[in-house]
């Protein structure tokens, strides 16, 4: 995590209290305001689960159990590029682990983890819900259908040539700098 | 309380809705064309958010003024984007349109909109019966369905009411709320309705159970915590007409006296989450539900609860116990939450399906319902047909359709030449149903009998190149992973099934296997308390008992016959076919194990080999040299040479710019 990030994740942890107010102190509440957190930091800090169980007034060991019961919790930030690879029944029939497989490969790490840049996670999904373009990945909020292998080169390959035609654009703006 | 004819519920909700059809009438009923494009989560998946875009550009280009209607799903999935163009004064019936992309819709608006040629190569079918082209009621796809949940799906906007409204929509609340909470009982319980989540419980008997309750605080809880990872018309249902379930809910909050409603939506579903919240905003504007429905004393607050992702939470007992703040974790039955539910208090809880197929009842008349389908499950039912099938996609039937007829007349059957192997129903609670089993009726019993269950209505169909035992270990490796802790057999039970299965799919299965995954799958059916832990081992009881042979190959032989499990099978290039020189599937390999060889043709480093298949399809079909063989050792060992040939030659030929 570079300074930058690590800042403005002191000072969402600053304003946390002023989004907690709304919510209740009542158990009932635990969920909505995990999937609060969640929506500011896009993951759980242990920070963030501290000042909740205060908030609620129970043990960080219920707050803890609950989030990690569920599958919509992340307890590592995602990557700039989230990756999420559907493994339902449909896509699973048509190879999805494959798929998988190959963005593990490619970027070193496994589903569940961030590369050390932080520039992409990778994250299984159940079911995305196009399961006629089965295989299906998606990368941000992109869907991408009828996934191949070979069609991970060109994934990446796409999302370099982004970004450094938003590096070249930028550095056009300010040709000073 | 006073009625007057003025300000019954039925001439309060005519006014709303001769308000509703007057704003309607304003807007569509122009000459102008109309494009009714399908945004569902599966039409945006396959780019229907570009074509609608591509449409808005291309009118403004053209300056053609045409009407863009945003609508759900029909559940033609393999055939998203789909969009509809009603253009009258090309003197064309409406159309459907089916893979719309954003180079279609901008030839479209040129040809059709402006020009007023239909380009009949990519028409469907018209909507509506006509000289002119053919319909699509004559497919299969269409004229074999029989919609009642499904009715509006894909003809009104989800997220206008006035869409719902002049379709006829909240007439059933109307009509419920002249009649007595005990009346509405005995007609759900005269309509054979069963609960649509999977189990098959009786609807009326449910409501019978709760109205009869005397606890103050009464909660109804609509589930649409679809967790089968092959399923997905819940969504489906509340995105493209979520207020077909909040009248079924708000009726069934009648009938059992309840004023407080939860609709427990999947965070994972984001837009579904979106259009409910917007539904019950826009109905409550209207006086359709929140205080005092339609001028009458009864009031409903609903509120929605985005659920976290646990399969396990499409239990109701455990359903509970998330909204409550704690972990989903079943708890034991009875007392039944339609006594003890939610905060102590009396709860219904019924699935989307089951609450959206409550207002046709009313309206129609429990008879109606009945009479479609069986006797012992009336009604419709709802399948997601995926997998190695012509035409996937949602496809609501009456009960009774056979196996053969969904999956062979209105789905169009196996693509390409491969044959049909196998049908699993059901998702992670159901089973792998063989051939022999095409002519079962579709129903709560016959299914069960069977072995699979109706479930959540998934359903994948499997052509000869799949595997039932990878698909029960599919199947295990979510079940295991979902299965919250707390019974011994599940928890425990489920890893142990898992382990061994892998162990037989890599290749490395034990004779007794058979027997022990038997003897721990009824084990584990009986240690369970929730339908999560009993139904787990169905898919590898089914296909233990319906697919023994495939078993057999992969314990002794080794072999997988649909090559399905990566273990056991290996690619490798036929030598006599390959051409030499050709380099299509060097490229194309993730692992770099494709090289080649001295005689400049191509071989496969097997220890490198994924087995992603890749090299299969980038070989040119005139040569079509690599085969996929079961066992593995089928495959001919060919050596790499100790030099790369290119490299080798390279060197024999100094490089022109070596230093």
């Amino acid at each position: 995590m570079n300074p930058a990030e690590s800042d403005t994740e002191a000072q969402l942890l600053k304003s946390l209290p002023e989004h907690l107010a709304p919510f209740g102190t009542e158990r009932s509440n635990l969920i909505p305001i995990l999937q609060m957190v969640q929506k500011h930091f896009s993951y759980l800090p242990a920070a963030a689960m501290e000042i909740v169980a205060r908030h609620l007034d129970i043990p960080l060991a219920e707050v803890y159990g609950v989030a990690t019961f569920y599958n919509q919790f992340r307890f590592t930030p995602p990557g700039r590029h989230p990756i999420k690879v559907c493994l339902g029944t449909a896509c699973h029939v048509k190879g999805g682990d494959i798929i998988l497989e190959n963005f593990e490969r490619k970027l070193g790490i496994r589903d569940g983890e961030t590369t050390a840049d932080r520039e992409f996670s990778i994250e299984r999904v159940a079911c995305v819900g196009c399961c006629a373009l089965a295989p299906v990945a998606l990368v941000g909020e992109t869907v991408h259908g009828n996934m191949a292998p070979s069609k991970i080169e060109g994934l990446f390959t796409r999302i370099q040539v982004e970004k450094e035609m938003a590096q070249r654009k930028k550095r056009e703006n300010e040709p000073d700098a | 309380m006073n009625q007057t004819p003025e300000n019954t519920p039925e001439s309060r909700l005519a006014a709303i809705r001769r308000r509703a059809e007057d704003q309607r009438r304003a807007r569509m009923d122009t000459d102008a064309p109309k494009i009714h494009i399908g945004l569902a989560t599966c039409g945006i998946a396959s780019g229907a958010l570009d074509t609608k875009q591509a449409f808005e550009q291309a009118l403004a280009e053209q300056g053609i003024e045409a009407l863009i209607h945003t609508v759900g799903c029909a559940g033609h999935c393999y055939a998203e984007p789909v969009v509809i163009i009603d253009h009258p004064q090309s003197g064309f019936p409406p159309i459907f349109y089916h893979q719309v992309t954003a180079g279609k819709a901008k030839m479209l608006v040129k040809l059709f909109l402006a020009g007023g040629d239909p380009r009949l190569e990519h028409v469907y079918g018209a909507t509506v019966e006509n000289d002119l082209i053919p319909s699509v009621m004559e497919f299969p796809r269409f004229n074999r369905e029989k919609r009642v949940v499904m009715e509006k799906c894909g003809r009104v906007d989800p997220e206008d009411i006035d869409d719902y409204l002049a379709e006829g929509g909240y007439g059933a609340l109307a009509r419920a709320l002249a009649m007595t909470p005990e009346e509405i009982v005995a007609a759900i319980e005269a309509s054979g309705l069963r609960g649509r989540g999977g189990a098959g419980f009786p609807t009326g008997r449910k409501w019978r159970l709760a109205a009869a309750a005397t606890a103050e605080g009464k909660v109804v809880i609509c589930n649409a915590d679809e967790g089968d990872p092959g399923a997905y018309m819940d969504r489906t249902l509340l995105e493209s007409n979520p207020h077909q379930m909040l009248e079924g809910l708000a009726i069934c909050a009648r009938a059992v006296g309840a004023r407080q409603a939860v609709v427990y939506v999947r965070a994972e579903y984001p837009l579904a989450v979106r259009i409910v919240t917007r539904a019950i905003a826009q109905a409550e504007a209207l006086g359709l539900l929140g205080q005092g429905i339609l001028g009458t004393d009864m009031n409903l607050d609903i509120e929605v609860f985005q659920g976290s992702g646990a399969f396990v939470c499409g239990e109701e007992t455990a359903l509970i116990r998330s909204i409550e703040g704690y972990r989903g974790m079943p708890v034991h039955r009875p007392p039944y939450p339609a006594q003890k539910g939610l905060h102590g208090r009396p709860t219904v809880i019924n699935n989307v399906k089951t609450l959206a197929s409550v207002p046709p009842i009313i309206e129609k008349g429990p008879d109606w319902y009945a009479a479609i389908g069986t006797e012992k499950s009336s009604g419709t039912a709802i399948f997601s047909v995926v997998g190695d099938v012509v035409h996937p996609g949602l496809v609501e039937i009456p009960m009774g359709v056979t196996l053969r007829e969904l999956i062979f007349d209105i789905c169009g059957g196996v693509p390409g030449r491969k044959g049909f192997k196998a049908v699993q129903i059901g998702g992670p609670s159901g089973g792998c149903l063989s051939e022999a089993f095409l002519d079962t009726p579709i129903d709560f019993d016959s299914l069960t009998e069977a072995g699979a269950m109706m479930g959540s209505g998934g359903m994948v169909v499997m052509s000869q190149d799949s595997c039932p035992v990878d698909v029960a270990r599919f199947f295990l490796d979510f079940t295991q992973k979902e299965s919250c802790g707390k019974c011994t057999f599940c928890r425990i039970g489920t890893w142990h099934l898992l382990e061994i299965l892998e162990r037989i799919t890599v290749g490395e299965g034990r004779e007794e296997d058979v027997e022990l995954l038997q003897q721990l799958g009824e084990d584990i059916k009986d240690g369970s308390l929730c339908g999560l832990g009993k139904t787990a081992p169905n898919p590898v009881l089914t296909s233990l008992k319906y697919f023994a042979d495939e078993y057999a190959a992969h314990i002794r032989e080794k072999r997988c016959p649909g090559m399905m499990c990566r273990a056991l099978t290996a690619y490798y290039i036929d030598l006599e076919k390959c051409a030499r020189g050709c380099d299509a599937c060097v490229g194309c390999c993730p692992t770099d194990a494709v090289f080649t060889t001295s005689t400049r043709k191509k071989g496969i480093d097997q220890a490198l080999c994924v087995k992603c298949g890749e090299c299969m399809v980038a070989c040119p079909p005139e040569y079509d040299a690599v085969r996929k063989v079961s066992p593995a050792s089928l495959a001919p060992i060919i050596e790499r040479p100790v030099k790369p040939v290119a490299e080798a030659e390279a060197s024999a030929t100094p490089a022109k710019d070596a230093p």
